[in-house]
């Protein structure tokens, strides 16, 4: 079939993006829309530093935030690279967090197709819930959209019952319409949740880039009724920038997609910032990064 | 397992607070560079169109009134236009800070007295105003400059009315001009908001502008009519509907005064099957949405390619639902109150003539305050080229959707209207851009956007529309004689 690859004007996608980060989040909104973020963080460390021990440590943050606000909500997961999967899964096991690993050669995905699913299925077999994988911008950029997508299509068979994130990297894309255009790829092809990027490169989540990957979930919606996840990463390291991120959901897909099964922060660093601006609204007067533990 | 409930997330009132605003109980005329009772007009007061309580009592300007501010006009003028030009530009530059240091009470004020969105009055109508300003301030010392080297005067005491829709904005756009080329100006803004006129008047007097340069004399339909037919006056210059415009220049006719007429629109937002239909979307909302509609050159014609033109209308509905209507001083407001009982009447009118003619008219659900005048935005699909709604100014948030089938075919249906003021584009193949923009009747052009407004850029209508330009350095022409 012939179809239309659909055009995006950068700067009026930029212009609509930059115009709904102006919505004024204020009192109640606020402190409901930092619960609802904090809700919907993929609590992130991905350093070849990483250690069983830091791990740990990230998860009971994760499970619990902030031990002194009851009415924080648990994060929605715990990202880390495959080899450690297995010591998040088990630290989480029954707390409702989940486990999500990087796959499929991350960050590069310069690695053969075996390899990735290999990568895929050690994963899930040491307790990953949900795989984040890179699409081939090779593959992409090269204008091969049939590898791209059936290695979206191998990877998430190797997936089984976990759940698939197909990271764009979109930052290496080159333009919007490239952006729009594999996020309809990755939708045909089975993703899950569609994610901006490894957190690896220049830029991540913008908000324009965000933007055309919720309108192209919203059309695929409508044409498919299947309703794709949105998991925003890479720059979002403010309140603001996270409460911006939920105006573009909120304000593009509707409340339906306001939940953690279908919308995601990838990030580390926003979290105290988030705890910190709710205290904030409770005790009317800032705090400091002290006062919350950094993992 | 820990259960998680979901957590609901509406966004909180966030109205922006009026404690700053420093409004009189009651405003008199602005004549020879003070506030004045009026000597034969009458006090009425001012209403807030989102709750119908009056804001404060203006003084309307009758015929003696009027007298007094040509003779002020008259007064200053040779004095205004004997200065240096450079020194006139301080004064316009010293208005433009001005404006932008009472930025946010002047938002305040405009959506109040107007209705409009604090979101627009805050983020388009105060820097644009300023940005006027400034722009002719730069100018007033490179008049000839601006019309190929020729040696200019100015035409001496203008008369200048302007609409409600953009009461600051229209003065700023009315006045800055005038001023920099060396005439004296008396302004009479719209019955119902005129009170960012009598700020700016104040700011007038702050910056000592010297006595009689400006007037500012609010009324109704009547005081613009005086003013038309006053003595003494050397050049109009009027923004409004056309019915008003055709009497104005009836009025002038024969007599040797300068006219410049910025009149009503039915402008064509094109939208090709090959746009970025989600930027496109953007647009027509912001063509027809932005202001309430209230926007002459709104692109209140709305044509889309058959081939895309029921993906359009799908996404353009989507997206109307998420408009936030409501008060205006609510940051998050969207769209805000209709200016006028009158003018919602008005509309109400002409959606309903529509509906009679065959029109399938679909309107957005929203709960909107029980007082005040409000207009839910509205949608007309199965609308011919030969219904009113199709031909006739709504002046409101009503989109009236056509199609087309070839480029030929939207042109020519584009043109098909007696007015022409405004056009929009919607293509990414550049060459069929220009090609269609130079097809089009409209003196204003947009390409992948609509309504956005810049004081460098000349400003203007084709046909009905009227005549003359406002803005950058076409803008200067009406306001000399050049020789």
């Amino acid at each position: 079939m012939i179809r239309r690859l659909p055009h995006v004007d950068r700067v009026g996608v930029e212009e609509r993006a930059a115009a709904l980060g102006k919505r004024s989040i204020k009192t109640t909104a606020k402190q409901q829309g930092i619960r609802l973020a904090i809700s919907m963080i993929d609590l992130t460390t991905l350093e070849g530093a990483d250690t069983p021990g830091k791990v740990r440590h990230l998860c009971a943050k994760a499970v619990c935030p902030a031990p002194e606000l009851p009415e924080i909500p648990s994060c929605a997961a715990i990202c880390v690279y495959p080899s450690l999967a297995g010591v998040a899964s088990e630290a989480l096991r029954g707390t409702g967090v989940k486990t999500a690993a990087v796959s499929a050669g991350f960050p590069a995905g310069q690695v053969p197709l075996d390899v990735k699913l290999r990568d895929t299925e050690d994963a899930v077999s040491l307790g990953a819930d949900e795989i984040d994988m890179v699409i081939s911008r090779e593959a992409f950029l090269a204008g091969d959209d049939a590898r791209v997508q059936e290695e979206i299509v191998r990877v998430r068979e190797a997936c089984g019952d976990a759940h698939l994130k197909v990271i764009l990297e979109t930052s290496e894309l080159g333009s919007y319409d490239h952006v729009r255009h594999a996020s309809m790829l990755a939708m045909e092809a089975g993703a899950d949740f569609i994610k901006t990027s490894t957190g690896k490169s220049s830029a991540g989540a913008t908000p324009g880039v965000c933007l055309v990957m919720l309108e192209a979930i919203r059309d695929y919606a409508h044409r498919t009724g299947r309703q794709v996840g949105f998991k925003a990463a890479g720059g979002v390291s403010t309140s603001k920038a996270a409460l911006h991120r939920l105006v573009l959901a909120k304000e593009t897909l509707g409340d339906d997609w306001l939940t953690p099964d279908l919308l995601r922060i990838g990030a580390s660093s926003v979290l105290n910032d988030l705890l910190m601006q709710y205290a904030k609204t409770q005790t009317g007067r800032y705090g400091r990064s002290e006062d919350f533990s950094k993992e | 397992m820990s259960v998680r409930t979901k957590i609901v997330w509406e966004y909180a009132p966030a109205p922006e607070s009026t404690d700053h605003v420093r409004l009189r109980e009651d405003y008199g005329l602005f004549i020879g560079g003070e506030f004045r009772a009026p000597l034969d007009g009458r006090r009425e007061p001012t209403i807030n169109p989102a709750t119908e309580e009056p804001i404060a009592q203006v003084a309307w300007a009758g015929e003696a009134d009027l007298r007094a501010a040509v003779e002020a006009a008259r007064g200053a003028q040779s004095a205004w236009a004997a200065l240096p030009g450079r020194e006139r530009g301080k004064y316009l530059f010293r208005i433009a800070r001005l404006i932008q240091e009472r930025a946010r009470e002047l938002a305040v004020v405009e959506t109040m007295d107007g209705g409009k969105p604090l979101r627009e009055s805050r983020d388009v109508d105060v820097p644009l105003a300023a940005a006027h300003f400034f722009h002719y301030a730069g100018w007033a010392d490179k008049l000839s400059y601006g019309v190929g080297g020729r040696s200019v005067a100015p035409m001496g005491v203008v008369g200048q009315i302007v609409p409600w829709n953009f009461p600051l904005l229209m003065a700023a756009w009315k006045l800055a001009p005038a001023l920099a080329c060396g005439n004296t100006a008396i302004l009479k803004p719209a019955e119902t908001t005129p009170l960012t006129a009598l700020l700016l008047a104040e700011i007038i007097q702050e910056a000592e502008l010297p006595a009689g340069v400006v007037a500012i004399v609010p009324g109704d339909g009547a005081t613009g009519a005086a003013l038309v037919r006053s003595e003494g006056i050397d050049k109009f210059a009027f923004t409004g509907s056309t019915g008003v415009g055709r009497d104005i220049q009836a009025a002038l006719a024969g007599k040797k005064i300068g006219l410049t007429l910025e009149l009503g629109g039915k402008s064509a937002n094109i939208v090709f099957e090959d746009a970025a239909l989600d930027q496109a979307v953007e647009g027509i909302v912001n063509g027809i949405f932005f202001n309430q509609g209230h926007v002459c050159c709104a692109g209140s014609r709305l044509f889309i390619q058959e081939s895309v033109a029921d993906e359009v209308v799908t996404k353009l509905w989507d997206r109307m639902g998420r408009l936030r209507v409501g008060d205006p001083l609510d940051k998050n407001t969207d769209v805000g109150a209709i200016n006028s009982a009158e003018q919602l009447e008005r509309i109400e009118a002409l959606v309903a003539a529509g509906e009679e003619e065959g029109a399938v008219r679909r309107s957005i659900a929203c709960d909107v305050p029980e007082r005040g005048y409000w207009f839910a935005p509205t949608l007309l699909t199965e609308v011919s080229p030969a219904h009113r709604v199709a031909v006739e100014e709504i002046f409101g948030p009503v989109v009236s959707v056509l199609t087309f089938r070839t480029q030929a075919e939207a042109i020519e249906k584009a043109n098909n209207s007696r007015y022409g003021l405004a056009a929009g584009i919607w293509t990414d193949k550049g060459a069929k851009a220009f090609e269609v923009a130079s097809a089009l009747q409209a003196g204003v052009i947009w390409q992948n956007t609509y309504n956005h407004f810049d004081p460098t850029a000349a400003f203007g209508g084709y046909k009905e529309s009227g005549f003359g330009r406002e803005g950058g350095p076409a803008g200067l022409r009406p306001y000399l004689r050049v020789s």
